[in-house]
């Protein structure tokens, strides 16, 4: 019962890293239907600049976390109106095509800042456990859990309770009506990038100190935070979360009761769970069919 | 009266196809202008040339200024409420966030009191999902989300579309009530002539992209050709 629990915890910890970067998938995607296949690099090269505040400006940990999700939002905006709003009359495939060629350009671009080696990256945790019930639970998952979901908490009042965030939900619904009231739907959509840069710095700068920072770091990440969303419904900002903690927890129970999911198998069994879910319930778990009328 | 909307010689395509050819029209302060005509005479892409929706040429002139090819935000930022076809509400947001939609030009704590005299029930069907409103409650929601921009024009397209007969009534008696005790200026395109004749001051008729006839009206109605082609009678 104790691993179990201590497992629970960890794919909790694991599972809100990869809804973190789904819920920033998902935040795109509902207002513009492009998957930005750069987010994971994006997390990757904020975590990068977090680093250099930390080692190189001897800036301590929170107030570095601070200005690099600062960085991060005016990154995401400067992004949407130099590369992706030139190309607001092209196709989605277009503008999908431009991420792939941003996550190579900045993969590239972290290697030749500051070297492909990998680096250590601190954690603002202990790395002591409580121990409750005979269970130890350790103060990194707890922390990373927290943060992230303070973030994502953060991020639902903005959008439940501010009328910039009603606006762009409005604004993703149906940009033709929310211009025909005012909105200038356009520069909605940079602060969106804004939001789902500065999220993915989150995700980024939770997972640096388990997996170290290199400019790979995020490419398996992105691969789990793509499952949780497409389990979630890529729709669905609640479901990208619940799709990345299921995962998450999943992932760490298949590898501690069932022998043959190594950590090697983890990816696999990730992208087994997206083809099964994209055949047999293609809107995911919270997803909702959209029927259109013609 | 001072003119609060001028078209001068304002012509529209969708890629190859023209729409308008050189429309020219007016509204006054306080004036209910309805546009009638067929399917495909131009009605509502001259709403659209007007609210920057479609490509226009031709000038568009709001109490006394051009407007510059302006996007649709800043022609609603200049005091244009365009109601599109199909109502443009969003469905998934709730009756109140609509609301709180339309307010979205207006600095501070929306006030939805004033609405809510003309459209009080309203009030007790905040939370409900603006989809599943009825369409005769979805064409008020959107005229309530509309007057609540505080617009010196409304220009409704179509709003008898797909309504019962009484339903569509009952709007054009609130749109009524809008334009005589709010003194707001109304352009409605209708299918329906005979009522828009019946709550209009002055109509034009479209036939193809031009004006094909202007008037009163009264005018109107005591016009053969808009007898026989448009009232049926």
């Amino acid at each position: 019962m104790q691993t179990f629990f201590q497992t629970l915890f960890t794919g909790l910890s694991d599972g809100a890293i990869y809804g973190s970067l789904a819920l920033a998938l998902v935040l795109i995607y509902k207002a513009t239907e492009v998957i930005n296949f750069a987010q994971g690099e994006m997390a990757m090269f904020t975590t990068y600049i977090a680093w250099s505040l930390i080692t190189h400006h001897g800036f301590s940990f929170w107030p570095a976390f601070f200005a690099t999700l600062a960085i991060a939002f005016v990154g995401g905006v400067a992004l949407q109106r130099t590369i992706v709003r030139p190309l607001e009359r092209a196709s989605v495939l277009t503008v999908v095509m431009a991420t792939i060629a941003l996550l190579v350009i900045l993969n590239g671009l972290a290697a030749w800042i500051w070297s492909p080696q990998l680096q250590f990256f601190p954690s603002p945790f202990p790395t002591s456990s409580w121990v409750v019930g005979g269970v130890h639970i350790s103060k990194q998952d707890v922390g990373t859990f927290g943060v992230v979901m303070a973030c994502v908490l953060v991020l639902w009042l903005f959008f439940r309770f501010t009328k910039l965030g009603l606006a762009m939900r409005a604004g993703a619904l149906n940009p033709d009506a929310a211009r025909l009231l005012g909105v200038r739907t356009s520069w909605l959509l940079a602060l969106g990038w804004g939001f789902a840069a500065a999220l993915g710095a989150v995700s980024g700068m939770m997972v640096a100190p388990t997996v170290f920072l290199t400019p790979n770091m995020m490419q398996a990440v992105l691969i789990y935070a793509f499952a949780a969303a497409v389990l979630g419904g890529l729709e669905s900002p609640v479901g990208a979360v619940a799709g990345g903690l299921g995962l998450g927890v999943m992932l760490n129970m298949l590898g501690q009761y069932v022998h043959p999911v190594t950590s090697e198998l983890r990816l696999p069994v990730a992208l087994a769970i997206l083809l099964v879910v994209l055949l047999v319930k293609p809107a995911g778990l919270f997803g909702r069919v959209v029927v259109r009328r013609v | 009266m001072a003119a609060l909307l001028e078209l001068d010689d304002v012509s529209a395509r969708y890629g190859q196809v023209a729409a308008l050819h050189g429309i020219s029209l007016t509204v006054g302060e306080g004036e209910i202008v309805a546009l009638l005509g067929a399917n495909g005479a131009g009605k509502t892409t001259t709403l659209r040339a007007v609210s920057g929706t479609v490509r226009r040429s031709g000038d568009v002139v709001v109490g006394g200024r051009r407007l510059h090819r302006a996007g649709p935000e800043a022609v609603a930022r200049a005091g244009i409420a365009h109601v599109p076809e199909g109502r443009g509400i969003f469905a998934e947001l709730t009756v109140w966030e609509n609301l709180r939609m339309g307010a979205y030009m207006r600095r501070g704590r929306p006030d939805f009191r004033q609405a809510l005299e003309y459209f009080p029930w309203l009030e007790s069907r905040r939370h409900q999902q603006a989809g599943t409103l009825s369409g005769g409650e979805q064409q008020m929601l959107a005229l309530a989300r509309a007057f609540l921009a505080r617009p010196r024009l409304l220009m409704l397209d179509e709003p008898s579309l797909g309504l019962a007969p009484l339903v569509t009534r009952e709007v054009f008696r609130v749109v009524g009530e809008l334009n005589q005790k709010e003194g707001l200026a109304v352009l409605v395109v209708e299918q329906n002539a005979a009522i828009a004749l019946a709550a209009a001051r002055r109509a034009y008729v479209l036939e193809t992209g031009a004006v094909a006839l202007s008037g009163t009206a009264d005018e109107l109605r005591a016009n053969d050709a808009v007898r026989t082609a448009y009232l049926g009678y």
